[in-house]
């Protein structure tokens, strides 16, 4: 018997599969996706949310978002919240690249303007802002600055002049998490992260040079102050080497944690410790200490935009407004208060390939944008549309403020290299008028349009239920990758 | 990559092999001893980083590492290799493994010594790959009996 003949459908695009299904699950799951996702969605990821609904102190329930697909511990699209008493903490939940997230930014600037720039403007964002290992790093920290890094996030970036104090305003946790602690960061993630701070990274990671190609919702569109036809620019970044080593570091720890605290799991890689454990307390402060590095990531590589724009067009940044929209995080863990069983609880909401889609009136939104409910920026595929969408109260309810991150990929990486050619998809990516540059040849195919789920399906599905409402869609014109 | 066919056991004819993952890469890396079955690992770690067969001999590096089962032993040396390749901006195309164990009735651990030899990255001389961003444990395997074959998968 397959396992989808478990699901049944309970409104339009929303499945369950019930706690009856495996005896340990707590609570039921949940999916967001149209018919045929569900159909074709690999049984080990409904698996997997059968078995994060088995961790103790879940709450309402286990959740697929709309890109969800097979991750390690919880699926990639995947959603858990933990009562803060009884629940648990996973890396599983969180994923490699802690806070991997998209920021982006407005200008005042249309295709007009940049059209006959634009050769300029790819080959110099690519060297300003630097992508792999190896890559010239433009600063370079000393062993008590990656400190200061680690706690303070976008703050130490703005602090050391890189970008706008407004800025802050419009990031999620303002870019910096209270609770981070770089004593908890090993000395190898420190490592790891000193040379690659202010750099892109490489795969999926991207910069791109947008406009907004079509407004869905013109009232909130104003409040978050879209212009049709003018020109965004979208970063797609996380933790680099240091968030990796973080959750490496702490994969071990949970996998000697939740032996020696009697946890029953149904899965190694769901390896977890109890909230306050003293495991659980410090891989959050290594995580939110990861998160701050991702911040600061981002608000460097935001700044070298804004530097490299200036000497294109002879103008200031303010001059061009190249003020953020949003930036959010797809890879995390946070305490959040929500409504469960009518009552407002804290819990321990994970995150993994999932944005945060906060409805309106909630004080963590900047309060420009209160009235209309959190920016959600879904970035597609090289060479795709990418969407703003705005967070609802039905997001509120039903998944703890979260709906999906992307397109999810559908070919691995080999079988990408064996359909498409690098000469091809740049050639294919520039007949469309979009220009594209990238570190390495194996990248381009690797990470070809075809390469991935349709993330028009994926947003379309945010929006049919509600999860998440369709507000502006934005097309590229340059892309440079790691 | 192909090789002669081993000498000790003909049925080894390639150092590694990749297969299908779909975010991520995955790979089996074979030898007669455990040793050279780690050896090959580090390999095609490196492999998928950039063309080994570019990567010039002239900086060694010698690092050592305990664990307490082979699977993380193995972990613990492929993770050692990618933080050397990330801090000190180098490649590796050569390994020599060693591998020791004091396990007595389950106790104790299994050490590893070994010493690297490849280049610093020019990467307008070296292919640039993929960046591996972390090794997992998912499905990692180390199985030993006429031959020894590990499975790797890594995080991109």
């Amino acid at each position: 018997m397959s396992i989808k003949e478990n699901i049944t459908e309970i409104r339009e695009n929303v499945w369950e599969i019930p706690s009856s299904f495996k005896k340990e699950m707590k609570v039921p799951g949940r999916f967001y996706l149209e018919k045929e996702a569900i159909l074709n969605l690999e049984d080990d990821a409904i698996e997997q949310i059968a078995n994060v609904a088995c961790l103790p102190g879940i709450q309402k329930f286990a959740i697929g978002l709309p890109d969800i697909h097979f991750g390690y511990g919880f699926p990639i699209g995947g959603v858990g919240a933990f009562n803060v008493r009884t629940g648990v903490i996973s890396p599983g939940g969180v994923g490699f690249d802690i806070n991997c997230g998209v920021r982006m930014i407005r200008t005042n600037l249309t295709e007009k303007d940049i059209k006959p720039k634009m050769k300029e403007i790819v080959d110099k964002l690519f060297v300003n802002v630097p992508s792999g290992v190896g890559s010239k790093g433009k600063i370079r920290l000393d062993e008590n600055e990656i400190d200061e890094v680690l706690n303070f996030g976008a703050e130490w970036a703005v602090e050391n002049e890189y970008g706008w104090d407004e800025d802050l305003k419009f990031l999620e946790e303002n870019g910096r998490m209270l609770d981070a602690d770089s004593s908890k960061v090993s000395e190898k993630a420190k490592k790891r992260g000193i040379p690659q701070l202010g750099s892109l990274g490489s795969g999926n990671h991207f910069l791109e040079v947008q406009k907004i190609d079509e407004i869905f919702n013109e009232e909130v569109a104003k409040i978050f102050n879209l212009e049709p036809g003018t020109i965004t620019i979208m970063v797609h970044s996380g933790s680099r080497g240091c968030g990796h080593q973080v959750c490496s570091d702490y994969l071990r720890t949970m996998d000697k944690a939740y032996k020696r605290h009697n946890l029953n799991i149904p899965d190694r890689q769901l390896a977890c410790a109890p909230i306050d454990s003293i495991e659980a307390q410090e891989y959050y402060q290594a995580m939110a200490a990861a998160a701050n590095y991702a911040w600061a990531n981002r608000q460097m590589m935001i700044h070298w935009v804004r530097e490299t724009f200036e000497g294109i067009f002879n103008q200031s940044s303010e001059d061009m407004e190249m003020s953020v929209i949003y930036d959010v995080a797809h890879n995390i863990a946070k305490k959040e208060v929500h409504n469960i069983k009518g009552q407002n609880q804290e819990a321990i909401v994970h995150r993994k390939g999932a944005t945060r889609a906060f409805g309106s009136k909630r004080v963590e939104i900047p309060k420009e944008y209160r009235n209309a409910g959190q920016p959600v920026l879904i970035p597609g595929t090289m060479g795709t549309a990418s969407y703003i969408l705005h967070g609802t109260d039905i997001a509120m309810e039903e998944t703890f403020g979260s709906t999906a991150h992307g397109a999810g990929r559908k070919l691995s990486r080999t079988a990408a290299k064996k359909k498409f050619t690098a000469d091809e998809i740049k050639s294919d990516l520039e007949s469309k008028g979009i220009h594209v540059k990238a570190n390495s040849a194996p990248v381009l195919a690797e990470e070809a349009p075809g390469a991935y789920k349709d993330v028009d399906q994926v947003v379309r599905t945010s929006d049919s239920t509600g999860i998440a409402k369709l507000v502006a869609k934005v097309v590229p014109l340059a892309v440079t990758k790691g | 990559m192909k090789i002669e066919k081993n000498l000790i056991n003909p049925n080894i004819e390639k150092k590694f092999e990749f297969f299908e993952v779909t975010a991520d890469i995955g790979y089996w890396a074979y030898g007669n001893t455990l040793e050279e079955a780690f050896e090959n690992a580090a390999l095609a770690m490196f492999d998928v980083i950039t063309n080994v067969q570019k990567i010039a001999k002239n900086e060694t590096r010698e690092i050592s590492v305990e664990s307490e089962d082979k699977i993380s032993l193995l972990y613990d040396f492929l993770e050692e290799l990618l933080i050397l390749h990330e801090i000190d901006l180098i490649l590796f195309s050569e390994f020599e493994v060693k591998i020791l164990s004091d396990k007595i009735d389950g106790n104790g651990n299994y050490k590893l010594k070994a010493s690297l030899t490849g280049e610093y990255i020019d990467w307008d001389k070296h292919e640039r790959k993929s960046e591996v961003k972390a090794v997992t444990f998912h499905m990692m395997k180390v199985l030993c009996d006429t031959i020894c074959k590990v499975r790797v998968i890594l995080d991109l």
